[in-house]
């Protein structure tokens, strides 16, 4: 009776979830294989089966791997950038000099709920060249204006500085909670045997920390390879397609030139290109952190 | 030499705190500023004389009116549905036997690690079958149900004792009475960290909307300002009060459920 009542409490769900998730994963493989364009968006006896042809026509499409490298170029030195801004805030927000913690960590984390597009905007101002306040702060401190995001140099640069600031802060809590949870026990016991601050850190909290910082960097690397929204406002994926990204590139062949067997593959690669990072990460850190 | 410390420590986040709030402090600023005063130069952090203009401008000619009517309302229908979903399968999952459980949340789990992008395309097409793109349901149906949502409760519901459960069944009670008048106070806090979860997430989308409401009555707020800003570069003061206007509401809700949704970050990261 009551195994028939579970599958009634969870049958709404799995259905949403089945036919709006699972089935559309599975089409996306089967698209891939197809050359579904707008003549077959219009009617489908237009669809024929090209095998990989995508996939090959991909491999030697320049875009997709500008597209590529640009989308790693991001992960590369955004992923570090941004979890090392957020392991020092919270090192700095969990010592017990800090007062008015509640508010600092309040401020800190205000950029993660605020809306991607929308702050994008503001950031495309505060890097405008001639009049944003960005390269008016560096002024001041004598450095040459930069064209943030009219150079194909500093693009890149620009959008991985802007995502930092958005989103230091989500680490930045997961890892303050990482950081309570280690027993006081310890440092009392780092104390009493003559332990500074400096080796505290380097042999009772960086050791803890670690398996967290570890996780961390797995989901971040995960969601950095999906860089969408911060090139459509900011860039366009200009200058010199120096911003476009693998999702920015999948959108436009999809959604705007319509060639979604195409488009289809594209996401495919994607996943199959963070999935095999994140088997990798996990083999290593299993590696590493064995008992 | 503690007195150096604790000061170089306050000094450090407080110069953090204020770099990482200065963008949002000039969006504010800049949006009631008179017209053309944002591209100054040397730039003003503060209006000269402050004005709503911006804002008027923006109900009156561009008709944001509409976006945030969409917004409020696909907000609104996706939380409420969602809700109900996950909360219902959370707690089965959690604390109900039947056939397959264990094999079915873990496929469920295994998933997680699809991007939701992969989905899209063929998204899109069963959607246009289904008569949904270009509509609410466009947006909404997709997003009736979430693995991650059903995660958080089923993580919470695990807590529920059993002799609770047991006590009401023995009571005579239905499984649906039970979940009514048991189950769901007991994870009322759980149902409010997902709902601001879920609020926040669906207000803040971006692609997905943007690539199934094509008609501009149907835009959300995001969708909105991102086409204003390839229309209106040069209007700075008009994107940035369009700016307050999509992130105001997200910040407040935020200001006030803080803890809820902090907890959802914490429960929801830590895996197993």
């Amino acid at each position: 009776m009551r195994g028939v009542a579970g599958w009634w409490f969870v049958a709404p769900a799995l259905v949403v979830i089945g036919v709006f998730f699972f089935l559309p994963v599975l089409a996306a493989l089967a698209l891939s294989f197809t050359d579904f364009d707008i003549y077959a968006l219009a009617d489908g006896r237009n669809l024929r089966l090209v095998g990989l042809g995508n996939y090959a026509a991909l491999l030697v499409s320049p875009l997709f791997w500008r597209a590529f490298g640009n989308t790693l170029y991001f992960v590369v030195v955004g992923v570090p950038l941004s979890v090392a801004v957020s392991l020092a805030t919270a090192l700095l927000l969990h010592s017990r000099l800090l007062r008015l913690r509640g508010v600092f960590r309040t401020a800190l984390f205000a950029p993660v709920v605020t809306t991607l597009v929308a702050v994008a905007v503001i950031w495309r101002y505060l890097f405008n060249p001639h009049h944003g306040l960005l390269n008016y702060a560096l002024g001041l401190l004598g450095v040459p204006a930069i064209d943030w995001l009219g150079d194909p140099n500093w693009a890149m640069p620009a959008i991985i500085l802007f995502a930092v600031w958005k989103n230091f802060g989500y680490n930045m809590v997961i890892f303050l909670a990482g950081l309570a949870s280690i027993p006081e026990a310890l440092y009392e016991a780092a104390r009493v045997d003559g332990a500074s601050a400096w080796r505290q850190f380097r042999h009772v909290t960086l050791p803890m920390l670690a398996p967290i910082v570890a996780m961390v960097n797995v989901l971040t690397i995960a969601g950095y390879f999906q860089l969408f929204a911060e090139p459509y406002v900011m860039t366009q994926g200009g200058p010199l397609q120096s911003t476009v990204s693998v999702l920015y590139f999948m959108y436009e062949e999809g959604f705007k030139w319509w060639n979604l067997g195409s488009a289809s593959a594209v996401a495919f690669m994607l996943f199959v290109f963070i999935f095999g990072v994140t088997a990798l990460q996990l083999r290593l850190a299993r590696w590493q952190y064995a008992p | 030499m503690r007195r150096v410390a604790a000061l170089v420590v306050n000094g450090l986040v407080l110069m953090a705190a204020l770099l990482t709030l200065a963008p949002l402090a000039w969006m504010v600023s800049a949006s009631l500023m008179p017209s053309g005063e944002a591209s100054a130069v040397p730039p003003l952090l503060l209006p000269s004389r402050p004005t709503l203009a911006n804002y008027a401008d923006l109900f009156a000619h561009v008709g944001i009116g509409r976006a945030v009517v969409n917004s409020v309302l696909l907000t609104a229908g996706v939380t409420l549905l969602s809700l109900a979903f996950n909360v219902a399968a959370g707690y089965a999952f959690a604390k109900l036997r039947f056939a397959g459980r264990d094999r079915l949340f873990k496929l469920l789990l295994a998933a997680l690690v699809i991007p939701g992008q992969v989905a899209m395309v063929p998204l899109f097409l069963l959607l246009k079958q289904l008569g949904l793109v270009n509509s609410y349901g466009g947006v909404i149906v997709p997003a009736m149900a979430s693995i991650f949502g059903i995660f958080l409760v089923r993580q919470y519901a695990l807590s529920i004792p059993d002799d609770v459960l047991e006590a009401a069944r023995i009571d005579g009670a239905g499984e649906g009475r039970i979940f009514r008048s048991v189950v769901v106070p007991l994870l009322r806090p759980i149902i409010v960290t997902l709902a601001v979860f879920t609020a926040l997430g669906t207000w803040n989308d971006f692609m997905w909307p943007l690539i199934v409401l094509n008609d501009s009555d149907l835009y959300t707020l995001p969708v909105t300002l991102a086409s204003l800003s390839r229309e209106h570069v040069q209007d700075s003061e008009l994107m940035m009060a369009g700016s307050v206007l999509t992130t105001l509401p997200v910040l407040l809700v935020f200001l006030a459920l803080q803890r809820a949704y902090i907890r959802g970050l914490t429960l929801g990261s830590v895996k197993e």
